[in-house]
């Protein structure tokens, strides 16, 4: 039966030759014997340094190889969230560049990543998350991040869907206020990094599985994949998740741990949360998106696995946690549940640059913290390649740091389980 | 819930236990550089596949030896520490007490 009313416009557009659809990435090819730079992963960040290498660095003789499908594993993942209020000078620096770079995105691409502006709340509901928050709040300022410690009275104002009583097990004594934090469409920022690529001459190769990585004489020839054989001058990876498979290839080891990160996602309400709430101490975080759907993240899981199950035990935990701050979602369902591989560190910071394999170049590491650094990861990865030597931003990210004992700890700002 | 078995309480909530990473071999305290401690802290295998690790009972505070398989997530087989380490083991005292 037809409905009562049919589109009949919306129809006419469809078939109208005025506005023609314009494929977002060209149709695949061949691979070739060659190129300038292998891109091992076509996730945001290995996308996001093809760009840059091609635009910036004017190498376009580049190709990205990616096992499953564009932006299909840890991008797809996460909760899209965007911020700088770290702990550490560098983590601040480095993150605090992304955040301008997501900010003129959409510009840059010609293109909608949907970022939206929702301000930051980490809430403390202990003594030492509130000294905590304090100290991110002063380094924060220090390096010119808008970030300060507020009390219960000033949450109630900015974000009144918040259960402020003290009738709670954790009561909430006050946050750390973060103004720039954002969130952003995170599959419309990979598209819009593998478009830009493509369209500078970047070569995307989906459904190609790397098997091997040619070394000889301490120095990378090239890499070994489902397809055949490719050759590079240089290659860098880009596999959070994998990246210890990936680097045990090239024959060295890494300082990370895989470890899941579980999500999820509630059906779509009409908008009532305009902000982010994370808090530590209860394992929670939370933002309403675009579509209305709550999305909902919390601790890492309790030992290693590469798989992508989901658990009732978070679920638990997670939610039970989530109604004391926001009681009124009693009643409200769970509509899609998932998981990410994560690149555990021991110092809650990424591993980025160089490594014993000349010409060989990594970025992992990036544990819970991947996405809101696509950007600026983008930028110094494909810097560190184009000049061979690692950006400053990168360089207190070195893989060298864990046997040279000078890690960069960002475990009280990078993650929600401590 | 995933069910642990503990060699010293027998089958237990895996919520009960904590994970304590994969079992390398000792190291000579004495022997060994800076370069070599921060290798053994912090590389890991991080292997896909069946691994031996530490695990630790929290109620009873019971270190125990697990293997698991990282990709499938099943338990294979948990055992006393002893069945590994099962003699003695003497490192030779530094006596410079210099760092290599």
């Amino acid at each position: 039966m037809w409905p009562a009313f049919v589109p009949s416009g919306l129809f006419k557009y469809g078939l109208t030759k005025k506005y023609p659809a314009k494929r977002h990435f060209p149709a695949p090819k061949d691979l070739k014997q060659t190129y300038d730079v292998v891109i091992i992963g076509g996730g945001g960040h290995g996308l996001a340094c093809a760009y840059y290498l091609a635009r910036y660095h004017g190498i376009t003789n580049v190709c990205v190889i990616e096992k499953g499908y564009l932006a299909g594993g840890n991008t797809a993942r996460n909760t899209a969230i965007i911020r700088s209020n770290y702990l550490t000078p560098e983590g601040v620096a480095f993150y605090d560049q992304s955040v301008k770079l997501y900010q003129e995105l959409s510009q840059e691409f010609d293109y909608n990543i949907l970022y939206s502006e929702r301000g930051h709340f980490t809430l403390a509901h202990t003594d030492a998350a509130m000294r905590t928050s304090r100290w991110r709040a002063e380094v924060n300022k220090q390096l010119g991040v808008n970030s300060e410690l507020i009390y219960p009275e000033d949450i109630a104002k900015l974000c009144p869907s918040l259960n402020l009583s003290d009738k709670v097990r954790y009561p909430i004594l006050g946050a750390l206020y973060h103004p720039p934090g954002s969130i952003a469409r995170h599959d419309a920022v990979a598209w819009g990094y593998a478009r830009g690529a493509a369209e500078a001459g970047v070569e995307i190769h989906q459904q190609t599985a790397v098997t091997g990585i040619i070394v000889e004489n301490g120095r990378v020839k090239g890499v070994q994949t489902t397809r055949g054989t490719v050759y590079a001058n240089k290659v860098m990876q880009a596999t959070a998740g994998s990246s210890s498979l990936i680097a045990k290839m090239a024959g060295f080891q890494l300082p990370i741990r895989t470890i899941p990160l579980q999500a999820c996602v509630s059906v779509p309400v009409k908008p009532f949360l305009d902000q982010i709430i994370v808090s530590g101490s209860l394992h929670v975080y939370v933002s309403q998106s675009s579509r209305g759907e709550l999305v909902m993240g919390g601790s890492t899981d309790p030992y290693s696995l590469y798989s992508t199950r989901s658990t009732l035990d978070f679920k638990e935990g997670l939610l039970g946690h989530m109604l004391e701050l926001l009681p009124m979602l009693g009643e409200l369902k769970i509509l899609r549940q998932w998981a990410g591989m994560a690149d555990m560190t021991p110092d809650f910071s990424p591993v980025m640059g160089k490594t014993p394999v000349e010409n060989y170049y990594i970025d992992s590491g990036w544990g819970t913290w991947g996405f809101k650094a696509t950007p600026v990861c983008g930028m110094t990865m494909a810097h560190t390649i184009a000049t061979g030597e690692p950006h400053d931003l990168i360089k207190p990210f070195n893989l060298e740091r864990f046997v040279t004992f000078a890690q960069v700890g960002e475990k009280g700002a990078a993650s929600v389980g401590h | 819930m995933k069910v642990m078995n503990c060699p010293l309480n027998g089958p237990r909530n895996v919520s009960e236990f904590v994970w304590g990473g994969e079992v390398k071999p000792l190291v000579d305290p004495s022997t060994f550089s800076d370069l070599d401690w921060g290798a053994y802290c912090f590389l890991e295998n991080n292997t896909a596949g069946v691994v031996r690790e530490w695990w630790c009972h929290v109620p009873t505070s019971y270190w125990f030896i697990a293997e698991r398989n990282t990709v499938t997530d099943d338990i294979i087989r948990t055992y006393p520490a002893s069945e590994i380490f099962d003699k003695r083991v003497d490192y030779a005292a530094n006596k410079t007490g210099d760092k290599k």
